[in-house]
């Protein structure tokens, strides 16, 4: 395996056009992915594709600044965290609507959510907030796989000398 | 929907996907998939289906490319004989 030629460690050697080019494009692919999930219940999109499109944001980072960078700025503690909110916002509002529609069981029913005072506005809101849960969750798992599939052993070992 | 371009695109998508399994090389086999899934995207788009399309250039020819390199980083890029 040649571990010393390809650059994906450190990010050494990277060139200055790529460098700039990503700290340019990560906003901007952050702020789409970010329009995607809004957007998601009236068009194409969604959570799950605002969140892959969220988590390629890192890989482009990863493949300019190199893992040990990314991995200091977007530790797997912040991924762990992240990955469970999401779980526990779609559960959560779910439950929530069980809880407001009073004992009818309306499981992410969202209408019954008392955020204003039309059934239809209550449902657009509570399918944001749902989608936002689905793309938190979906961002952190794919960064997750995507980070643990190119960190190598001796890399854990110099980020832990570091910390 | 418009036969003729249907009719190149799955012909041409037909084609990659027969070179991506024959080939030996695997970077090139993980780069024709992921202009496999950017076809497969077009044809999704020409069938009016926007939201399949958009999930497979995201995680088709995105996030699984990218999982294909990380992987193939780990091991050989010619495969055996």
């Amino acid at each position: 395996m040649p571990s010393k030629d390809t650059d994906t460690g450190t990010g050494k050697g990277g060139s200055i056009v790529v460098e700039t080019m990503t700290r340019l494009m990560v906003p901007f692919i952050q702020l789409f992915a970010l329009y995607v999930i809004i957007h998601g219940a009236g068009g194409p999109g969604g959570g799950f594709q605002g969140g892959v499109i969220f988590a390629s944001s890192f890989v482009l980072y990863v493949i300019a600044f190199g893992i040990v960078k990314a991995g200091n700025r977007f530790s797997e503690r912040a991924n762990i965290v992240l990955f469970s909110t999401g779980v526990y916002l779609y559960a959560g509002v779910g439950l929530l609507c069980i809880l407001f529609s009073y004992g009818a069981a309306q499981f992410l029913n969202y209408g019954y959510i008392p955020l204003t005072h039309h059934f239809e506005e209550n449902r657009a809101l509570g399918m944001d907030l749902v989608e936002v849960g689905i793309g938190i969750t979906v961002m952190a798992v794919i960064t997750s796989i995507f980070f643990n599939l190119v960190w190598k052993r001796e890399e854990v070992g110099e980020r832990e000398g570091e910390d | 929907m418009i036969f003729e371009l249907d009719l190149a695109l799955l012909f041409l998508i037909v084609i990659i996907a027969i070179v991506a399994i024959t080939t030996r090389d695997l970077l090139s086999a993980i780069m024709l998939l992921c202009a496999y899934s950017f076809l497969m995207a077009v044809v999704w788009v020409e069938m009016h289906s926007v939201d399949v399309a958009f999930t497979e250039a995201a995680v088709g020819a995105g996030a699984t490319t990218a999982f294909l390199i990380a992987a193939l980083s780990r091991t050989k890029r010619w495969e055996k004989k």
